[in-house]
């Protein structure tokens, strides 16, 4: 639900249920409400048939990629030989996303339940949740949560481990979050070898977003031919997804769409609409990292992950970002490359020169002191950042920029011709 | 074929390597070099310049030489057009924040950064207007200067010092286009094998300080040798001036050195340019060494050896190539013969990350070598021996307390003014190991060939030349 909103009519509320109900972080509140049931059915279950259940569901990974869960889970070694590891990715950092950190803050059990649920079904015995360091709030309810539900003794021979970030974005990458896990610094590897083959502590590890887990509990307890039905639009993309809306709208907050919702209601119906007398611009559908989508785009969007796709973007995390006709998307391009190279890790030639590079052209073009060659050097930059590296993190870079420059052309050239007046930028 | 062969083409040729081979060394056995920085393979592949990108077909994108495996039926293609275009960017992003200060660096000439940006780079930069990074210079340790400017973090150095020194001083320190390499601040880069860093930076980030300055890569010969400052063996390079040594480097041996020396080896060559060297044979005449040529020397040796009988002693250096201790013992065919040598000894220092590769406690090139040849480490009984023997041999050793009653014959390359040598009958000056051909047994009991790398003094001759000639004019037989 929209919180701090009522829950609207169009919302599909699973995850979101008990946000604003303090009783629901409670162990006993928890299990009153249900809680801890799917966990005791799973634990009954063999390992091979919750990965099926969860296949048969079409849960997608929540944290931006959309691979399929079950597939992932069922990567893993069938028989374990080594110790197996269970990470789950609650270093939400992308600008524009506030989902997970609500999901924490409400339903810490819920997460809890799905991690042990995944741990389970992937024969781990520790299963690491790595918080973002800024996480202050959520990490006192996870702590407490966590301590509550160990007296309980409900997660039977697993250990759920709590790890705390220490403010790096890129520790959100997979990879990196072992590095930063094992006390290194956090880089992403090279892959191959994946990390089910070798993760964390170089064995195998499967890593999962909070959303992703948190949505695992429902799925065994409702059933998964339930969760493959709630779907509007593409049959490849089932269940419900948490969007974070922020920006120009009267409503900004977390809302609960069935997948395939269209855009257009959730921006305008759900989250309120623009300001009065604003019209939307454009639209960052899916997390900063994620192509610029204009208004028109904006408005034929069905939020799934094909959905999104079609209309030259992608899904994400579900964080959307929503510019009325007061922006300026000059500026807005430049603070997200600014962002990213502020957090590229320095490893790759391309994201560690790049990022910067690109964050002074445009600097320079808000200044005024651009010149009409700079769009080029801007998209081939772009184009020599774009799948070239260890991780995505100069895709990310690049994807804003370059569906700004060929959308909103005009706004750069506006300041390049002198147009515009030039912002300082410190 | 055997099975764990693997083919695959290379820009059109096709090349059978084993199974598990990296594209990069696939590409080199087809005489590809495939541009890269932090691909070393001596070091763990961390895959972060992504320099050497190839295309490689039905691969989606493209991929690193250096990370990827070769599998049957590979096409990789290093000059097609998004392959070049991709290098090409690396290369200019490579060099927006460099200094281009080649001419005041002691790298260029040998800096792997020029070489590409001349093999593919871009003629100009597209980074005009903006300023570029800017860090002060940093002493990382006795013989390391670190030049943050010029360094284009591609880590080799952090690996090296994280994975084969196991000693991990040095990391990537700060983010994004603001990162250097830094180092412990309580550290010091002092361990027994850190000037390795110098020749694995590829760029002039990484100094000597010992070579600063000292020469332009250009003016350099380079001469295959052998490491003398232990019994290890490492196979060495030496970089000749105007005919003066002026630094040794690592020359790969993946049996014995792999890629690295130690630094007590790369310091110790300073000796080999001595100015006070014999450049003359000398011979007593009226209880005086006076300076003659080799005729009148040689013949007094032979007076020497054919005028006696009994017992023999040689005391030799364990640095003396094997084929002059070889002579000095055939020598004295007639005689009855006792040959040792002494061992400076110092602190072994092991690199831990490569097997059996130390800075061994024993501090001579050729010790095995001698023992192999009937050569005694019970140098006091030889001394004792000396003391009444008929002839004593010195060689190359002007510390030897050597006394005799007999005759003394002095093959060396210094006389210094307390030498015990000075007593000697005759003087052979020798060339040392920069100056002649010759091979060394290491403690593993492998024969290694060093060559000439400048000419030795004067009338200064290789030693087994000298005791060569001594053997003919005497018929000494052929060894066996």
């Amino acid at each position: 639900m929209g919180f701090p909103h009522k829950p609207h009519p169009k919302e599909t509320v699973v995850l979101s249920q008990y946000f604003g109900d303090p009783e629901a972080r409670s162990h006993k509140g928890w299990v009153k409400r249900g809680g801890y049931e799917a966990l005791a059915q799973a634990l009954k279950m063999q390992p091979g048939e919750v990965v099926e259940v969860v296949k048969e569901s079409g849960l997608r990974g929540r944290g931006g990629a959309g691979f399929p869960t079950g597939l992932k889970w069922s990567f893993m070694p069938k028989e374990k030989k080594k110790p197996h590891y269970l990470c789950v990715n609650a270093d939400e950092s992308e600008p524009g996303t506030f989902k997970d950190r609500e999901i924490m803050r409400w339903t810490p059990h819920a997460l809890l339940e799905g991690t042990a649920i995944a741990a389970h079904a992937i024969q781990a015995d520790i299963a690491y949740i790595y918080i973002r360091g800024e996480f202050t709030e959520p990490w006192t309810i996870m702590e407490k949560a966590l301590a509550e539900a160990n007296a309980a003794g409900v997660f039977g021979k697993i250990k759920i481990v709590l790890h705390r970030g220490a403010g790096a974005y890129i520790c959100g990458e997979e990879t990196a979050l072992m590095n930063s896990i094992e006390g290194k610094r956090g880089n992403p590897r090279i892959k191959p070898p994946f990390p089910a083959a070798v993760g964390l502590f170089g064995m195998p590890t499967t890593i999962n977003n909070v959303e992703t887990l948190a949505a695992v509990p429902p799925i065994l307890k409702r059933g998964a031919a339930w969760y493959k039905g709630l779907c509007l639009s593409n049959p490849k993309s089932t269940g419900t997804k948490l969007f974070s809306v922020c920006g120009h709208v009267q409503r900004p907050g977390n809302y609960e769409v069935t997948m395939g919702f269209p855009l257009k209601e959730l921006l305008y119906e759900l989250s309120g609409g623009m300001g009065a007398g604003r019209t939307l611009k454009a639209c960052i559908p899916g997390g900063s990292s994620v192509p610029i989508l204009n208004r028109e785009e904006t408005e034929s969007t069905l939020l799934d992950y094909e959905g999104v796709v079609a209309q030259g973007s992608m899904l994400g995390s579900g964080g959307v970002i929503v510019f009325d006709d007061s922006a300026d998307m000059v500026y807005q391009i430049m603070r997200l490359a600014r962002f990213y190279a502020h957090e590229s890790c320095a490893q790759c030639t391309q994201c560690r020169e790049g990022t910067a590079w690109t964050t002074k052209i445009l600097e320079r073009i808000l200044g005024g002191q651009g010149k009409i060659q700079d769009l080029d050097l801007l998209l081939d930059l772009s184009e020599n950042m774009t799948g070239k590296t260890i991780c995505v993190l100069s895709d990310s870079c690049a994807a804003p920029v370059v569906s700004g420059i060929k959308k909103f052309k005009n706004e750069f050239e506006d300041y390049i011709a002198g147009r515009r007046k030039p912002v300082m930028v410190a | 074929m055997p099975d764990d062969l693997i083919n695959l083409t290379i820009d059109g040729v096709p090349v059978s390597v084993p199974k598990g081979t990296l594209v990069i060394e696939a590409a080199k056995q087809t005489g590809v070099l495939v541009s890269h920085y932090c691909y070393h393979p001596g070091l763990p592949v961390a895959g972060v310049c992504r320099m050497c990108l190839v295309e490689i077909e039905k691969a989606p994108k493209l991929q690193i030489a250096c990370a990827t495996q070769v599998t049957e039926g590979m096409v990789v293609k290093t000059q097609s057009a998004p392959a070049k275009d991709a290098r090409q960017s690396v290369l200019e992003l490579l060099l927006i924040n460099h200094p281009l200060d080649c001419p005041i660096c002691d790298q260029a000439g040998e800096c792997e950064l020029q070489d590409f940006v001349f093999q593919e780079g871009r003629a100009g930069t597209r980074y005009a207007e903006y300023a570029k990074r800017f860090n002060p210079v940093e002493d990382f340790g006795p013989d390391v200067l670190y030049v943050p400017n010029r360094c284009i973090l591609c880590t080799r150095c952090v690996r090296f010092m994280e994975d084969v020194a196991q000693e991990p001083v040095l990391n990537v320190s700060e983010r994004g286009d603001r990162a250097f390499i830094g180092i412990h601040p309580e550290a010091r880069l002092d361990h027994p094998w850190a000037g390795n860093v110098v020749d694995l930076c590829p760029v002039g980030s990484l100094l000597s300080k010992d070579f600063l300055h000292k020469a332009r890569a250009w003016e350099l010969d380079k001469t295959a040798s052998i490491c003398t400052g232990c019994s290890q063996g490492c196979n060495v390079t030496l970089d000749t001036r105007d005919e003066v040594v002026v630094r040794v480097r690592p020359r790969p041996n993946l049996e014995v050195n792999r890629y690295f020396i130690c630094d007590h080896g790369r310091a110790n060559y300073r000796w080999m340019n001595r100015g006070d060297r014999i450049e003359a044979p000398l011979v007593r005449r009226d209880g005086e060494l006076h300076a003659t040529d080799w005729d009148e020397a040689f013949a007094r040796v032979l007076g020497i050896l054919r005028g006696a009988s009994g017992k023999a002693v040689a005391l030799v250096s364990p640095g003396a190539s094997s084929e002059a201790l070889s002579l000095a013992r055939r020598l004295f065919a007639a005689f009855e013969w006792t040959g040792a040598f002494q061992v400076v000894m110092g602190e072994e220092a092991p690199l831990v990350g490569v097997p059996n590769l130390a800075l061994r406690a024993e501090r001579a090139p050729n010790a095995k070598g001698a023992e192999q040849l009937g050569y005694t480490r019970d140098y006091a009984a030889a001394l004792k021996a000396a003391e009444s023997a008929a002839v004593v041999l010195v060689l190359d050793d002007a510390e030897c307390a050597v006394k005799t009653a007999g005759a003394l014959i002095y093959a060396g390359t210094t006389l210094p003014p307390d030498s015990a040598a000075r007593a000697a009958d005759v003087v052979l000056p020798i060339a040392n190991v920069a100056e002649e051909d010759g091979t060394f047994v290491n403690r593993d009991g492998r024969v290694q060939r060093y060559y000439q790398a400048k000419p030795a003094p004067g009338m200064a001759r290789p030693a087994a030349w000298v005791l060569g000639e001594v053997a003919a004019a005497l018929g000494v037989p052929e060894a066996a």
